[in-house]
């Protein structure tokens, strides 16, 4: 092992952590001294100061507002990012709020990742598109306080009333005097001033709005197109070994012998152990941990593990058999009630037409580009780590909780996220690096493979849906029932990201609706994808409306509208809910870009869908052509949305197109398949994520209202793929009821 | 266990005692220090590891750093022109803000330089043959696109055409 001694780290760390939040070159001797890596240039070193400090601070050059806003002398405005940024554009966005609230000029802005701590600043979580909303009053606040004192201490200089002063491009203006002071001059008066009432502050109205809206360019921009230190694996901490984890390819099976003696006479292995961990999928499962002096000797020496496993509590699943079995359940029977309104089987019996369709979608991974990573290191009881996380203060309680130590103890530190779609709300691979760390006693950087990051997910679940349709004399929709099979983890109740709510869109719409549940043992680690459950379920639900539109003879849009009813919130007071009339004028947007009902020639079509979920209103219609050997043409996709007021019009275009590409490049070609508990994919030659020459035009159109911004990570993918299999019936008369599309011959 | 000498971004680097397997990526970044290229797949699927080897775009998780002694290693910390003037391609990403979670736009920008450098007038079908080796997890494509163009107009002198802004 390395001779250098903690003590000598913590120093060297102390040392070098002087900086705030930045990234610090260290200087090489000292790198090698620490690390024994040798090269001729500069190493760059990745350290982060203490958390408390950037916000607290008290400098003499600096006004801090609050934890969001600290206005410099020399003209420079810090505000401060407090959500992991995973790619959703959160670390623009919300800072563009708070400048739009304090009239910063945002040329005059630098953003900062906030420190992680939840008693100051509230949820620091990345899930669910809710970064936003959640913040949204909040950090409006924060930049109206800060402006408030500005204006204060400008009227005390002037000797004018504070109501006479306003502001603009950071500068506050008394324009019956001619007066102008930016707030670089008036950072230290203001710094005197009381914090005003938050609650009577006065805040802008979308109208007065000057930044939001526009489009701007992200805020990490420049490091990422120059290839600065950004993201978790970039991470670098004087000292680090490297670290990789191999755990059983079965989820639940444990280490009965393994290699190890020759493992750890491998070249530049120092290390290998058992890790027996808690079984907890999400924390700590068996595995067995190498430790190297670089990554490739530490993930080379892992291909070359021999390992016994027990494999008596291992999950033994297949996608075959859940095939199977879910059909069988599907002839036998409804299973459990989940909702039952009205009388569905006299609707039924009187129907003038009833119509059922069995879908089904597979199981995905989320495969995000960045590998699961984390740097820890575990010393005199205490953790500091830097993760890719979406949820860094629940990887700090996990993490004790493994530890054995106070959370207090563990610091984590948020680094830029290669990606999540809902794979880093799970914090596994933090909870492995400590373990590791904790035995080695040195700073490690784990690094997973692809292969790693395949194997052990936490996979969208796949599901089965036999639905059922009843058409009335007048050929509208008078009974709905959908039996739901799913799967159903240890704890007996439908696994992460396979329950259905028993409101689920169309029930609300009806009365003589019937939501139904068979749930399937399974132990595969499942977990929350992209608009986790909508991503299924409108596909399943979306689709059938359509079929149900053209077996009552009807426009798929007219049927829609006609469902949705008088404009209403479906909850009133909730504004998260669904709202009838912003539903209603999506569809309409969407249809009336794409050229609805418009004729087209043979072997091209267009297809709506409509779908609610993570409170934003999305319609999309899909136009394609589709030959006679089934390959498809996407000619173009149609995106209307409502989630309120838009606040980087760049972000919230690139969301809308990521989504409904995301989208394409599942519902065309990706699935997870099992056998015997092994997950059969193994790196992207398997999981073929669309490219460049495939991704088609997508024009995204929004409708802005007053109601309060919500999230767009997630919200504009579920429609995408029935929209696209709606299109393809269109264009050629095949109805796809089974994904992805390439199991039944369809190709791009 | 060979000493091998790199020329990475027209700097000499001594690299000592490296496995003879291993890949340019991993000294690249563990060994020179410089992160800009990513680790995504190992297996040269998805590109974020792109480097020039004298010129012409690589893998770099697919080549022995050792077969890449005596070339000139080009990596995105060494395509732009200096500290304070960017590369066309790393201007364009800017202002047509490419990036989501941005951890495959390095080797994007990597694969499209190499592109621009022997053809600055591309057509679709180019920049696809060009970039389909590249992925992109957010599915950045449209505006991956629409940045080489900008750059190839500034590049080859006409501004013309280039549409839209960010």
């Amino acid at each position: 092992m390395n001779q250098t001694t903690a003590q000598d780290i913590i120093n060297e760390m102390e040392n070098i952590s002087a900086g705030v939040l930045d990234l610090r070159v260290v200087d090489r001797r000292t790198f090698l001294k620490l690390t024994g890596i040798t090269g001729t240039g500069l190493v760059l070193g990745y350290t982060i100061r203490d958390a408390a400090s950037p916000v607290y601070a008290a400098a003499d050059n600096q006004f801090t507002a609050n934890e969001f806003v600290r206005v410099a002398t020399d003209g420079k405005i810090y505000l401060y990012s407090k959500n992991p940024e995973v790619g959703q554009g959160i670390k623009t966005a919300v800072p563009m709020v708070i400048a739009e609230e304090l009239d910063a000029d945002w040329a005059d802005v630098i953003v900062e990742q906030a420190p992680i701590n939840e008693e100051l600043y509230g949820r620091q979580s990345a899930g669910g598109s809710r970064s936003l909303t959640t913040a949204w009053d909040q950090v409006r606040k924060a930049g109206a306080s800060a402006r408030a004192m500005l204006i204060s201490a400008a009227a005390k200089e002037w000797g004018v009333p504070a109501s006479e002063c306003r502001t603009e491009a950071s500068s506050v203006f008394h324009d019956a005097s001619n007066r102008r002071a930016g707030y670089a001059s008036l950072a230290m008066k203001a710094a005197e001033e009381p914090v005003p009432d938050l609650d009577s502050l006065p805040l802008k109205k979308r109208s007065e709005y000057k930044l939001l809206g526009k489009r701007i360019t992200g805020v990490d921009n420049r490091k990422i197109v120059t290839g600065q230190p950004l993201f978790g694996i970039d991470a670098v901490v004087p000292g680090m070994r490297y670290a990789s984890y191999l755990k059983c390819p079965a989820a639940g099976g444990s280490v009965r012998s393994a290699n190890l003696d020759e493992i750890k006479a491998l070249p530049g292995v120092e290390d290998a152990f058992v890790i027996e961990g808690n079984n907890e999928p999400t924390e700590l499962m068996p595995g067995i941990a190498i430790i190297a002096n670089s990554t490739w000797a530490a993930i080379s020496a892992k291909d070359k593990l021999k390992v016994d496993w027990d494999e008596t509590h291992a999950t033994r699943a297949s996608w075959s058999d859940a095939q199977k079995n879910a059909k069988d359940a599907a002839s036998k029977g409804q299973g459990e009630m989940l909702h039952d309104i009205g009388n569905v089987d006299e609707k039924f019996a009187e129907a003038e037409k009833s119509f059922e369709a069995y879908y089904e979608y597979p199981f995905l991974s989320h495969a995000p580009l960045e590998p699961q990573n984390t740097t820890a290191w575990v010393h005199d009881g205490k953790a500091e780590i830097w993760s890719p996380t979406q949820r860094p203060a629940q990887g700090a309680a996990s993490v004790a909780g493994i530890l054995g130590i106070d959370e207090k103890d563990v610091e984590v530190h948020q680094l830029r996220v290669g990606g999540g779609f809902g794979r880093r709300l799970m914090n596994d691979y933090m909870c492995e690096a400590a373990a590791i760390s904790e035995r080695a006693g040195v700073p490690v950087k784990l690094q997973w493979t692809r292969e790693d990051d395949m194997a052990h997910d936490f996979y969208r679940v796949g599901g089965f849906h036999a639905l059922k349709g009843a058409i009335d004399k007048e050929g509208k929709l008078s009974a709905w029932q959908d039996h739901f099979i799913t799967f159903m983890g240890p704890n007996k109740k439908p696994v992460s990201g396979g329950d259905m709510r028993a409101s689920e869109f169309p029930v609300d719409f009806f009365p003589n609706t019937r939501v139904t549940q068979t749930m399937l043992p399974l132990r595969v680690p499942t977990g929350p994808w992209r608009s986790p459950r909508s991503c299924g379920i409108a596909f399943a639900v979306q689709s059938f409306i359509s079929e149900l539109a053209l077996e009552a003879g009807r426009d798929h849009v007219e049927f829609l509208l006609e469902m949705l009813g008088e404009p209403r919130w479906l909850e009133e007071g909730n504004i998260d809910a669904m709202n009838t009339g912003r539903a209603a004028r999506v569809i309409k947007l969407a249809a009336e870009k794409a050229g609805w009902g418009k004729s087209m020639e043979k072997g091209r079509g267009l297809g709506l869908a409509f779908h609610f979920s993570h409170a934003g209103h999305f319609a999309e219609v899909a136009d394609i052509s589709v030959d006679d050997n089934k390959k498809l043409t996407i000619n173009k996709i149609t995106v209307a949305g409502d989630v309120g007021p838009i606040i980087n019009l760049s972000g919230a275009e690139n969301q809308c197109q990521g989504a409904v590409i995301d989208a394409l490049s599942t519902t065309l070609g990706l699935q997870v398949s099992i056998e015997n508990g092994r997950i059969q994919e193994t790196n992207f030659h398997q999981y073929p994520i669309l490219r460049m020459d495939k991704a088609p035009d997508v024009a995204v159109h929004f409708i802005e209202s007053d109601a309060r911004p919500t999230g767009l990570g997630e919200p504009a993918l579920p429609p995408a793929a029935p929209a696209i299999c709606n299109a393809i019936y269109a264009a050629s008369g095949i109805r796809v009821r089974e994904l992805p599309l390439t199991r039944h011959g369809f190709s791009v | 266990m060979p000493d091998i000498q790199l020329e990475v971004n027209g700097r000499n680097y001594d690299i000592k005692d490296i496995a003879a397997d291993t890949p340019l990526l991993w000294v690249i970044r563990d060994h020179v220090g410089l992160v800009g290229t990513k680790y995504g797949c190992g297996g040269g699927y998805c590109g974020a590891c792109t480097v020039h080897l004298d010129g012409n775009p690589v893998r770099s998780c697919s080549v022995l750093a050792t077969s890449a002694v005596g070339k000139k290693v080009t990596t995105i910390e060494g395509v732009a022109v200096d500290d304070n003037v960017l590369h066309p391609l790393q201007e364009a990403w800017i202002e047509h803000d490419v990036p989501q979670c941005g951890y495959c736009q390095a080797g994007q920008i990597m694969s499209a330089a190499a592109l621009l450098s022997k053809n600055t007038n591309p057509t679709d079908s180019d920049i696809d043959a060009a970039m389909s080796g590249n992925l992109c997890r957010c599915a950045t494509y449209i505006r991956i696109r629409r940045a080489i163009r900008t750059a190839a107009a500034k590049i080859s002198g006409n501004t013309m055409g280039t549409g839209g802004s960010v």
